[in-house]
């Protein structure tokens, strides 16, 4: 970098770096994002509707977690991936596509193969360790966050540096 | 339109560019242990504006900055140069655009803003702060720590309206920003976006920069030419472009409504519409065709109403090729304020017939218009919309938003018309922007109402305990 003209794209003002999410239902997993290195979410108990798991496996190592928010383990994840975890890294591909998935995690499959199952099964065959559940306080207040998203109003006053945002027809 | 004036080069501005490709190449690298390449950078922006007002601050800053010892006044003077460059580099732009669509605009310049200078000022240096080493990790020395360090500033400012601009500004950024780290192992850098997004936060963050006064009342008749909708993953925009009327006979003038609102990133498609619809009923008339009467609706010098439903009443039918082949040639455009010029806030309403429709190798669209090629950004056209890329492309006169970026005009299209068993249907682009019976449209609203409805319930048992 820094030798030679810039390409179009790097003298974009509007250039898209982050693909919109794609829709999907949101009933079984309400939250999931590839964020602090890590593929983090909230996934709904099947059974207690006050309940959600809070989910994520590191980028790299694949080491993974799962609790309850009130920071209970889950009886699932005792040294391999449950089904949270399992419902988590779905509902991600749905939503970034299988590759920018498997690119954030570091999985090596190829673009076109990179389907939840191949995935999965490209982190489970490195026998990934159990992680600690120190991450799970942080990711659930994300979710918060999220949420609380909902609870902000609308203004008619302009945003002009949403400009630098056009919506996009392309998803990820 | 004389298509030929947009592809002519105009003069100074690839001086111009090149100086601000300077700066930008500086912000990749960082200026925390600057490498002499970057203090040529420095040195080209501050030589750049050695005639304006600005010198003698900005040459200090390319000094200490190159010295890798910039403070903060020092990093806004370089965000400051940096936007009067692309100040000018605007005007030269609308000039040539207006010459082009054989329109006038207004010289008028709105009356500075008068912000209040205590409103938010500890929030204000957070922000700048974060901004501040951002500049000296530069683009390529982000890392997750970093980034996350404008989270809490987002979130203590998205709730207050008045800081809604700068707040939705830095989430935009620093998502785009956390998606890229860490920015060591960069392929590529969006390079002049991010130094956009940058400079244009840190002068936000100054008192009274991001305040837009309304300064007059609007009372008379709007005719809609279309919605342009501008999203990121927690924010949405939808901006009305209309020809409005007055009531006393005065010159019918292009103005904007908008409205906006946070979102949770999973709120996408019709989920934008549905969030937007509730708060401005102009989204519903356009999608019906009217025009709207408004009454003393406050509007700021720039031309933007600030709706309020209040002073609204849905009017007649008002077909949009009617008005851009009727009112809109002798609309004029009101001035664009200070710190907003800037070549991508360029968005001015054509009508185009008679062209030849091409498609690109990559799959694009371009129109031939008097033998110049320009691209279709037809990307930008909303996902929940009757309007697609193929409906372009099989059209015969399209109403859009002439823009530039990268070097060169191109068309947003808002509405298309073509010929279907010999009859001219208009496609709009915002057609559903107030709901629709089509049967794909329907299915879209559904999936999104059903997507809020978990969210909500979701907040209601999780989010207050």
């Amino acid at each position: 970098m820094g030798d030679g003209a810039l390409s179009v794209w790097e003298r974009s003002s509007t250039a898209r770096v982050v693909p919109s999410a794609r829709p999907r239902k949101l009933a079984k997993v309400p939250f999931v994002e590839l964020a602090d290195g890590r593929l983090q979410g909230v996934v709904s108990s099947g059974s207690d509707i006050g309940r959600v798991y809070v989910s994520s496996i590191e980028a790299g190592t694949y080491a993974f977690a799962c609790s309850t928010n009130n920071n209970r383990p889950c009886g699932g994840a005792n040294g391999w991936f449950c089904n949270h975890i399992g419902a988590l890294i779905g509902e991600a591909v749905l939503q970034y596509g299988g590759e920018r998935v498997a690119r954030y995690l570091k999985v090596e499959v190829s673009g076109d193969e990179a389907d939840a199952g191949a995935v999965t099964h490209a982190m489970t065959s490195t026998r990934p360790a159990q992680g600690d559940r120190s991450a799970a306080a942080q990711v659930f207040s994300r979710f918060l966050r999220h949420l609380a998203y909902l609870e902000l109003g609308p203004t008619t006053a302009p945003l002009p540096e949403m400009q630098w945002f056009p919506t996009t027809r392309a998803v990820a | 339109m004389r298509a030929d004036l947009l592809t002519d080069a105009v003069d100074g501005l690839d001086e111009a560019l090149a100086a601000v490709d300077g700066f930008d190449e500086v912000l990749v690298g960082g200026l925390l242990r600057p490498q002499p390449a970057q203090a040529v950078g420095l040195a080209g922006l501050a030589s750049a504006v050695a005639g304006s007002p600005l010198a003698v601050r900005v040459a200090e800053a390319a000094e200490k900055a190159a010295a890798g010892a910039a403070g903060e006044e020092h990093f806004v003077a370089l965000a400051a140069a940096r936007t009067a460059l692309l100040g000018s580099v605007h005007d030269a732009l609308v000039v040539r655009a207006e010459e082009a669509v054989g329109r006038s605009g207004e010289a008028e310049q709105g009356a500075a803003a008068a912000g209040d200078p205590e409103h938010a000022a500890n929030l204000h240096a957070a922000a700048r702060n974060w901004l501040c080493d951002l500049a000296r990790a530069g683009w390529q020395g982000i890392d997750h720590e970093l980034v996350a360090g404008s989270a809490s500033v987002v979130s203590a400012m998205l709730p207050d309206p008045a800081l809604r601009r700068l707040a939705t500004l830095l989430d935009g950024f620093a998502a785009e920003l956390a998606a890229s780290c860490p920015g060591a192992t960069l392929e590529r850098v969006p390079v002049r976006r991010w130094a956009d997004l940058w400079s244009r936060a840190v002068l936000l963050t100054l008192p009274g920069a991001a305040s837009a006064p309304a300064v007059t009342e609007a009372t008379g008749r709007l005719l809609p030419l279309g919605i342009d909708v501008q999203e990121h993953a927690t924010a949405v925009q939808a901006q009305v472009h209309a020809v409005f009327e007055p009531a006393d006979g005065e010159g019918a003038r292009l103005v904007r409504a908008s409205v906006s609102a946070p979102k949770p990133d999973t709120v996408v498609g019709a989920g934008l519409w549905q969030l937007l619809r509730p708060h401005m009923s102009l989204l519903a008339a356009v999608g019906e065709g009217r025009a709207v009467e408004i009454d003393a609706m406050p509007m700021t010098a720039e031309g933007d109403l600030l709706w309020d439903d209040a002073r609204a009443r849905t009017g007649e039918p008002a077909e949009v090729f009617a008005t851009a082949r009727v009112a809109l040639p002798t609309a004029s455009a009101y001035a664009v304020a200070p710190l907003d010029r800037h070549p991508a806030r360029i968005a001015v309403p054509v009508l185009l017939e008679g062209y030849a429709v091409e498609e690109e190798e990559e799959g694009g669209t371009a129109f031939r218009i008097a033998g110049q090629r320009f691209t279709v950004d037809a990307d930008r056209i909303p996902a929940a919309s009757p309007l697609t890329p193929e409906v372009v492309a099989s059209s015969g006169a399209c109403v859009a938003l002439l823009r530039w970026d990268a070097g060169e005009f191109l068309f947003q299209p808002l509405a298309v018309e073509r010929t279907v068993r010999k009859k001219s249907v208009a496609v709009h682009a915002g057609a559903w922007a107030g709901g629709t019976t089509d049967k794909a449209g329907v299915r879209a609203e559904k999936a999104a109402t059903d997507a809020v409805k978990v969210l909500r319930e979701r907040a209601g048992r999780l989010l207050r305990k």
